[in-house]
């Protein structure tokens, strides 16, 4: 499949900001489920610099800017061709042990609730492998926490999730991660662009995904949110521990005056008709 | 903890008689009449707190404007002993360097099941940020400080390692400088081989691991949390001593591929920053978002080969307790050689059958926390009462890989003065050995002494000082 993905961040300060510096991970590295066809991300007025591919493969750049600077506007565009591994991810060149993705971070730290999710979604598993306890513990999440916006926010830890019941694709991947590693299954967090259809949900500014470390297989993706693994229609961007590690924009937030955020995501399949989504006030950092 | 002092080793005795290593100084003793003795005591105090170095050994906290105490009486070592300690130091510097390497990249040594990979990759001091990354010349810490202790004749332990930041040189350096001025004949009587080269050393080997990217003399800086950290005056004095920049966060910034410095002429680049701030602040943008003492984009300048960061970041997992353990493994496995110098032996509580034995045995070891540091949150059983030997016990059973357990070494002991003259008192040793294109060792490091009779704890946050120490020439 070829898609079209056009993602815009605009962030605008209360106060001129001196001097500005972002870490991008807007660049998709190629795999059996995707090769990119075209890509940009352009920033006006940045200075580009320091990229690298870093140890879990992700390409990595940072933009300086130097103000006064009052808004900024960072446009990612492309175009990739897809195709369905069933969520195995394959011919990603990376370094990382699994077991790296063992350790949990303050939003998916493990609490009593998500050590007895994680046990009652394996229960009767025991011998199982561990695709199939994957599966099982996707479902899980799946039925506990309901797709529900602006219910959670961008620092919402995956146990207060838990204990609303609601969340986004966020929330769906922070469960996840916390009661797969509390299965010790190595997990860890993905940023991407999923192309809406009808029935799929997520359509918030990009998306995002969990990987479960399966022997035999490497790394899986489960898409809780939507109770599937990724296929065709995903675009991979990049991974870490939780939300803020994998953000794909990482800046500094520049005093109590603080600034607003637009974001708007639109994937399409390459000569069709385009869709577009909104969120405003997301913050990514 | 006190103990008996009979059965420890006394550096300056050889059963009745005075070691030839110590004859001078002995003499040295006898000859001072009282009143010059608390005289120059008077002048080390005033020396000291007029070149404004307190109370900030090792990361320990503590008031920042209390006096180490001082001790004028020197350790010394023999040049054939220093020359065995040299070895094992340099050597256990190069093993510690080839781990980091390793555990970065191919992980060989996990590989090869001669060490557990949950202890490495589930390590609070792994850093997924650096896997991959290769800093020039594969160095990864440049300053390893390396505490040493002393049972016998023949007989030295390491007692752990720090591969980061290692504070407390400035104390060797000054100790040293204030000993000379208040006692030059001491040194024209003694052959005592010099450490004031360690600043051009030090210097020498920042520049040695400069980037490639770097053309021509590099530009080497020293990062400091500000001068409200406690080792403030340890930054601005290498500084000085190096002829380099002491610069805080704010002074840096990221453009383009490479990190500049604010100067009055514009911005210069910086190619090697020997930081003394803790991973977690480095860099907002990597580690801990809320860090104003960081900045922002270094690590992707580091990671993309623009700059090097001295000690590297991840240098941690080398030196954590859990890790210890397998050092004298790492000679071995990288190195092909036989370990110099010792551990201690150490029991691992995350080890059911160890654990079993340690709970046995805590009235008699001492018991320390993995990430703990500073002789904190530490357990000395021969000291502890019934109360604090239940808690440790209840403390080890609920989480018991947080625990380590040692057998309560006979530190040695070397003269102090006291109040009646002199009497033995128990030290340590840290020296700095220095990573980069070579290693360098300058012949000598940090003393630090029990000044409590019968005290084993050398903290300086505990009652300890410091002391000159002295490497003889042959």
């Amino acid at each position: 499949m070829k898609l079209h993905v056009r993602h815009e961040t605009r962030y605008a300060f209360d106060a001129p900001v001196k001097r500005l510096v972002q870490s991008h991970r807007l660049w998709p590295a190629d795999n059996a489920a995707q090769r990119v066809l075209s890509w940009s991300v352009d920033v006006p007025g940045g200075v580009v610099g320091a990229s690298f591919r870093d140890g879990a493969g992700d390409m990595t750049q940072t933009v300086s800017v130097r103000g006064p600077v009052t808004e900024l506007t960072v446009t990612v565009e492309g175009q990739i061709e897809t195709a369905d591994t069933a969520g195995v991810l394959k011919g990603h060149r990376e370094l990382v042990p699994p077991s790296a993705y063992l350790t949990a971070t303050r939003r998916t730290a493990l609490t009593a609730e998500l050590r007895g999710l994680s046990r009652d979604a394996l229960d009767g598993l025991e011998g199982a492998g561990t695709l199939d306890r994957a599966h099982a513990l996707m479902r899980a999440v799946a039925n506990a926490i309901a797709f529900v916006p602006g219910e959670t926010e961008p620092a919402t830890t995956a146990s207060e999730a838990l204990n609303g019941g609601q969340g986004v694709c966020q929330d769906h991947t922070h469960v996840l991660i916390a009661i797969a590693q509390a299965a010790d299954i190595p997990a860890r967090y993905v940023t991407g662009y999923l192309l809406s259809t009808a029935d799929s949900v997520g359509d918030e500014a990009g998306h995002a995904w969990a990987e479960l470390w399966v022997d035999g297989l490497g790394w899986v993706g489960f898409d809780a949110a939507n109770r599937k693994c990724p296929d065709a229609t995903y675009v991979r961007l990049g991974s870490g521990f939780d939300s803020h590690d994998a953000a794909p924009i990482r800046g500094v937030l520049h005093g109590q005056a603080g600034e607003t955020l637009g974001v708007s995501v639109s994937v399409s399949q390459a000569g069709q008709a385009q869709q577009q989504s909104q969120g405003a006030g997301q913050r990514q950092q | 903890m006190t103990q008996d002092l009979s059965g420890t080793f006394n550096e300056m005795m050889n059963g009745a008689d005075i070691r030839a290593a110590y004859s001078n100084l002995e003499r040295w003793h006898n000859e001072m009449p009282a009143d010059l003795r608390s005289l120059k005591q008077h002048e080390a105090e005033n020396l000291f707190r007029r070149v404004g170095i307190t109370f900030a050994v090792y990361g320990e906290g503590g008031d920042p404007e209390r006096l180490i105490p001082f001790d004028m009486f020197p350790r010394v070592f023999t040049a054939a002993e220093w020359r065995r300690l040299d070895r094992g130091i340099r050597q256990r510097a190069a093993a510690l360097n080839a781990f980091l390497a390793d555990v970065y990249d191919r992980r060989e040594i996990i590989r090869a099941g001669r060490i557990p990979e949950h202890l490495v990759t589930r390590n609070a001091a792994f850093e997924k940020a650096v896997v991959g990354v290769r800093p020039p010349r594969n160095v990864w810490s440049h300053i390893v400080g390396i505490d040493i202790v002393r049972t016998g004749r023949d007989q030295f332990y390491v007692l752990e390692d720090n591969c980061r930041t290692p504070s407390g040189v400035s104390y060797m350096l000054q100790n040293r400088e204030i000993m000379m001025r208040m006692f030059p004949q001491l040194f024209v009587d003694n052959r005592i081989a010099p450490v004031d080269g360690y600043a051009a050393l030090l210097k020498k080997t920042l520049a040695s691991v400069a980037p490639q990217k770097c053309e021509g003399e590099p530009n080497v800086v020293i990062l400091t949390p500000g001068q409200f950290n406690s080792a403030y005056y340890e930054h601005s004095f290498l500084a000085d001593l190096m002829g380099v920049e002491l610069v805080e966060g704010q002074d840096l910034f990221v453009e383009g591929d490479f990190v500049w410095m604010k100067t009055t002429e514009g911005p210069q680049k910086v190619d090697v920053i020997y930081r003394r701030i803790d991973d977690a602040f480095l860099d907002p943008l990597c580690f801990r978002a809320d860090s104003m003492l960081g900045v922002p984009g270094l690590m992707n300048v580091y990671r993309s080969g623009g700059v090097s960061i001295c000690s590297a970041p991840g240098a941690g997992v080398a030196d954590d307790k859990a890790i210890y353990t397998f050092v004298p493994e790492m000679v071995r496995f990288y190195l092909g050689e036989a370990p110099i110098l010792e551990n201690v032996p150490t029991w691992q509580c995350a080890k059911p059958d160890e654990c079993q034995y340690v709970l046995e045995h805590l009235d008699e070891l001492v018991v320390k926390e993995v990430h703990g540091s500073g002789g904190y949150g530490m357990l000395v059983g021969p000291k502890a009462d019934r109360a604090q030997i239940d808690a440790f016990h209840a403390k080890i059973t609920e989480r018991p890989e947080n625990y380590i357990a040692q057998p309560t070494l006979a530190l040695s002991t070397c003269p102090t003065f006291v109040e009646e003259g002199i009497a033995p008192r128990h030290v340590d040793l840290r020296p700095y050995c220095l990573v980069g294109e070579t290693i360098e060792l300058v012949p000598g490091g940090l003393t630090r002494v029990a000044l409590k009779e019968g005290s084993l704890v050398v903290n300086s946050s505990q009652g300890g000082g410091v002391k000159d120490t002295w490497v003889l020439a042959d």
